[in-house]
């Protein structure tokens, strides 16, 4: 399968994601650069990686979503092209409004750089298909922005779609008000869109792919877009006309 | 065509916490402000604008706010306008 890795002004991240894909994941991969208005044909799945984008000016993500390549991005996702986006890039697939829901300021105020477990909520889902359901991963977190938020109505439209795909948790898979690291709704870590495509999460897969980093939990989520790549029964999702 | 001040304030919306706002009415009251209540923390926008009336100015600056300076999901906005001299405006 083939990645797309973008690279924003400010993005830090885009680094180790390529290093993580091609190096751990054997997989081939290009960067891409935010001005591009053109995507090379062979893509399986755009990832929008970590970082500041812009300075984080405004809000996070607020500048980045109207990068050139954004256009692209959302073309390419309402094709049903599988979207990945991590910390800076949750906060931007979310102010792009590809993913409901907004993330604010930590509860705690401070910016939060430390390993966090998460349980994983549904297998049903790209980016989860190879973990099993009530799964515990250890995966770090890097952020000051991640207070996941989203209104009753959507709370209620994510839970009965079973769009959470990860929820911080305990070591044992508990859902407690400890295991939140930053006050987010609901403990929500990561999410899906409606048509399971595109995918946002806080926490940093990337981060955690080599034993010698402290965790290779995060090689999951590529594991699970790599499932759905080769193996055509597991797309289950037509391209679709049009997102959200 | 005429030129307005526009004075845009952007805050989380009522019913989501205000953690920094939260923050700082501790401090004002660790400093002795016990009247103070309710600190929200919010952005505060100043632009020029020129359009033909005070109405197409508003709605201009209306779809500045949606597009770009509030987040709709977490964000409310308001807006003022005043007539300016063009040759006021600075630059």
């Amino acid at each position: 399968m083939k990645y797309g890795v973008v690279i924003f002004p400010g993005s830090n991240c885009d680094r180790d994601t390529l290093y993580a894909i091609e190096h751990v994941m054997g997989e081939a991969v290009v960067p891409l650069w935010h001005k591009d208005r053109v995507l090379p044909s062979d893509l399986d799945c755009i990832i929008l990686p970590g970082g500041f984008s812009y300075g984080d000016y405004l809000r996070p993500g607020a500048i980045a979503r109207f990068s050139p390549i954004m256009q692209e991005v959302k073309r390419f996702a309402d094709r049903g092209g599988y979207v990945l986006g991590i910390c800076n890039g949750f906060q931007i697939l979310t102010e792009a409004q590809l993913l409901p829901g907004a993330l604010l300021q930590n509860a705690s105020l401070r910016f939060i750089c430390r390993s966090v477990f998460l349980r994983v909520e549904t297998v049903d889902s790209p980016f989860t298909a190879a973990a099993t359901t009530g799964q515990v991963l250890r995966i770090p977190i890097a952020h000051a922005d991640g207070r996941y938020y989203i209104d009753p109505d959507g709370l209620k439209a994510l839970e009965d779609g079973d769009q959470i795909l990860f929820r911080y948790a305990t070591p044992d898979g508990e859902i407690t008000e400890a295991a939140n690291p930053n006050g987010s709704l609901g403990n929500i870590a990561g999410i899906v869109n409606r048509h399971r495509n595109v995918c946002g999460m806080m926490p940093h897969p990337e981060r955690a792919v080599e034993a010698l980093l402290g965790s290779e939990d995060g090689k999951v989520v590529f594991e699970s877009l790599r499932l759905f790549v080769q193996q055509q029964e597991y797309r289950q999702w037509e391209p679709l006309a049009s997102q959200n | 065509m005429q030129q307005f001040a526009a004075s845009v304030i952007v805050t989380l919306r009522q019913n989501i916490a205000d953690v920094q706002g939260k923050t700082i009415e501790d401090g004002l009251h660790s400093l002795g402000f016990a009247q103070i209540r309710n600190v929200r923390v919010g952005k505060f926008f100043h632009f020029s604008v020129q359009a033909a009336s005070e109405e197409e100015a508003r709605q201009i600056v209306e779809q500045a706010c949606v597009k770009l300076l509030a987040n709709p999901v977490i964000e409310d906005f308001s807006i003022s306008l005043t007539p300016e001299e063009a040759e006021v405006s600075e630059q």
